[in-house]
């Protein structure tokens, strides 16, 4: 026990003493809780568009002030020719144009009806069909006042009310996937590199000929990741509670056992990986590129799970920190117990007992 | 000129000579072109709903029927209290609920007006907002259709009102196809993540193993060294992004509407600044670890704030003009622009430009700082 103690004081004056790794440490998950709260954001607005006014009658100009008065858009300088759209498309400066066509008021008035024209870059299309919508929802409300007015019967007036963020701000759905992310990588990282470093510089042999226990080796390796995970975890919540107004809703007891959980089965895929890997570089590249991008995109909180075929969505149930996401949006945002997220938990469970089985029976104990 | 090219052989064989690396280097990157892409799908579909009935009238059941013959919502509850409904949202097992009052049709005809309910959960905001947004314009279409058989019904002909409609083309990407955006992004990040950050590991890797003050003692110049850093990660960049683009192109069949000049011209004016930087990293790192670090760092928030994911347009000012001095923005803005709008180089001036600055101070700044004292 002494020697397990000794030993892990050893890991963390390795840790300590490299203050560049530890900028990162630390300097990481504050760095990326302040920029993506307050920086990222999903909610498309000055959307820079033109508009073409063939018309210019009392309706178009109308419609044209209310698009212009709307925060989601950015009027720009109004077009002369097809060719010039083109070009404004090509370089970026647009993202929709707006076309009344000519006789606007008049084709209303005695046909009882009239279709503007929207052009969108589509290349993006997630903005093309956003600003669209928001275009539709402006006429679809000069619409509503245009029956009224007529004196039409049997309104029905939609009432919306968004739960959990009103605000509709990026920050409640990135603040979840940022802690899963965050100590995911850096649990795995750290790990795999600093037991593939002994590896490297031959330290390894002479911790495996003494009589230390392989387990001690083991333990006295992912202890130090623990609690740096762990004081990780506290900052971010700190963090968001202070600056982005997210308190934890739920019990922090609750998040803070599954956050130790899902830091336990990060750890133990580090050790799998240093398992592998016969250099640092190897380790470090297997698990910035195995784990990065996969983290990133089947954790959940960029792109909607239920959206990938069905091959991907198996895949993604593997992926521990989809389910560490699921359970902090419910425990930290919404504010639910152990009974919501008791399936989550126990997954997180196994996973971690799993691995670290597994990575435990095939640490090797020889190096050749 | 004869010294860099020994020197090219010798890193050749080196990044050649490590197996592991190499299967990482090149397999990797194609193995999760092919499949993120699959994954990386935001296209907003599958707005599971639940809905409270409590009218049970013929307008409800219709204004039911409009909502799921849609094709957009889903309808996962069916339930008999808004509470109910409520719980199913809080459970993620619906993304919204709708509530029709009771009397909804009475009190509709007979009151000319009605509310409905919708509640959003809006943790994922462009779900909520597009969801409300298809539900809204559902609701007053169907709006229009009681009413126009409500008059009929009447047989008291009533001026139709005058009704304004829209009609929408997407240019560059009819078919709203999400990879056709997701796969030029994904491969810049394959790019940095491959060959500019190899770069810094690999001086570091000498640095500790001594090997670089053997070099040091030669009469090797400083940036001869340096180049001969550099250029093999240059062409591995290369052959990855060729790589890349062929996944593309077997698989997703994108092919690049513009000029492929363009492209690597661009590519490589972005290697110059991502390896740059590399090599400035590894100038302050002593140690793997610290090169690790100090990267990851970097390509945590390059992944996540230069636009791969969530547009760089909808972030706050100050944020976009950090992220303006990331060279991963500008060109996956140039990929985006030239693969799917064929813009060309008048097009991109800006953020050639941009990476070109970038690239200079980075190179200059790394130069200065690299001593070939140990």
């Amino acid at each position: 026990m002494k020697q397990l103690i000794i030993f892990i004081k050893k890991e963390f004056l390795h840790v300590f003493r490299d203050r560049k790794t530890l900028l990162m440490l630390f300097g990481l998950p504050i760095a990326q809780i302040v920029l993506f709260g307050f920086a990222l954001s999903n909610e498309v607005k000055d959307s820079k568009i033109v508009v073409a006014d063939y018309s210019r009658d009392a309706v178009t100009t109308q419609l044209v002030q209310k698009i212009a008065s709307s925060k989601y858009f950015d009027l720009q300088q109004s077009l002369q020719s097809a060719g010039q759209l083109q070009a404004a498309f090509k370089k970026g400066d647009i993202k929709m144009a707006v076309i009344f066509p000519a006789n606007f008021a008049t084709d209303l008035v005695h046909t009882r009806k009239a279709t503007i024209q929207i052009i969108a870059d589509a290349s993006d299309p997630n903005l093309a069909t956003t600003v669209t919508n928001y275009i539709t929802q402006i006429i679809n409300d000069y619409n509503a006042q245009l029956s009224n007015d007529a004196g039409q019967p049997l309104q029905i007036r939609p009432e919306v009310q968004m739960l959990y963020n009103p605000e509709l701000r990026g920050a409640p759905n990135f603040v979840p996937g940022v802690m899963a992310l965050v100590l995911m990588l850096v649990c795995t990282m750290m790990t795999s590199v600093s037991i593939v470093k002994e590896k490297e510089l031959g330290t390894m042999e002479i911790l495996l000929v003494s009589p230390f226990k392989t387990m001690y080796i083991i333990i006295s390796k992912l202890t130090p990741n623990l609690l740096i995970s762990i004081v990780n975890l506290i900052i971010i919540l700190v963090l968001s509670s202070i600056f982005l107004d997210l308190p934890v809703k739920g019990s922090v007891f609750l998040l803070v056992f599954d956050s130790i959980l899902f830091i336990l089965t990060s750890l133990s895929i580090g050790l799998l990986l240093s398992i592998n890997a016969k250099t640092q570089q190897a380790a470090m590249m297997g698990s910035l590129m195995g784990m990065m991008l996969p983290t990133l995109l089947l954790t959940g909180f960029l792109f909607p799970i239920e959206n990938m075929p069905l091959p991907m969505q198996w895949l993604s149930n593997l992926v521990p920190s989809r389910w560490y996401f699921i359970i902090v949006k419910r425990v930290m945002l919404k504010g639910l117990g152990f009974t919501a997220v008791w399936k989550e938990t126990l997954i997180l469970l196994g996973m971690s007992l799993f691995l670290f089985a597994v990575s435990i029976r095939r640490f090797k104990i020889r190096l050749q | 000129m004869r010294t860099l090219l020994f020197l090219l052989e010798k890193e050749f064989r080196q990044i050649l000579r490590n197996r592991q690396i190499i299967r990482i280097l090149i397999i990797a990157p194609v193995i999760q072109l092919i499949l993120l892409p699959l994954a990386a799908d935001y296209s907003v579909k599958n707005i599971s709903i639940a809905v409270v009935d409590n009218d049970h009238s013929s307008f409800s059941r219709k204004l039911i029927d409009k909502i799921t013959a849609s094709g957009n919502f889903q309808l996962t509850g069916y339930v008999a209290s808004y509470k109910e409904a409520l719980s199913l949202v809080e459970k993620d097992k619906a993304d919204l609920a709708l509530q029709i009052p009771a009397h909804f049709e009475r009190d509709l005809v007979r009151e000319n007006s009605q509310k409905l309910f919708i509640a959003i959960n809006a943790i994922e905001g462009v779900k909520a907002s597009l969801g409300g947004a298809y539900l809204s314009s559902i609701v007053a279409d169907y709006n229009a259709d009681i009413r126009m058989q409500w008059q009929t019904g009447l047989s008291t002909t009533m001026e139709e009102a005058p009704r304004i409609s829209v009609a929408s083309s997407y240019w560059y990407n009819p078919y709203l196809n999400y990879k056709l955006y997701m796969v030029p992004a994904i491969l810049v990040t394959l790019v940095t993540a491959m060959a500019a950050m190899q770069s810094a590991f690999n001086i570091v890797q000498e640095k500790e193993s001594g090997t670089i003050e053997q070099i040091n003692v030669t009469p090797i110049k400083k940036h001869i060294f340096i180049s001969g850093k550099l250029i093999p990660f240059l062409v591995l960049g290369i052959i990855i992004f060729t790589l890349g683009l062929l996944v593309g192109w077997i698989f997703y069949g994108i092919v690049p509407v513009g000029n492929l000049l363009v492209l690597y011209g661009s590519l490589v004016v972005y290697l110059f600044a991502m390896l740059g930087l590399g090599l400035l990293l590894a100038t302050y790192s002593a140690t793997q670890m610290q090169a690790m670090s100090l990267s990851f760092f970097f390509i945590n928030i390059f992944n996540l704030m230069s636009g791969v994911f969530s547009s760089v347009d909808s972030m706050p000012q100050w944020a976009q003009h950090i992220v303006a001095t990331f060279p991963p923005s500008h060109f996956i803005k140039i990929m985006r622009m030239v693969v799917l709008k064929g813009s060309g180089f008048s097009d991109i001036t800006y953020h050639l430009a941009a990476m070109a600055v970038i690239g200079l101070v980075l190179n200059t700044w790394a130069v200065i700082n690299y001593r070939k004292t140990a």
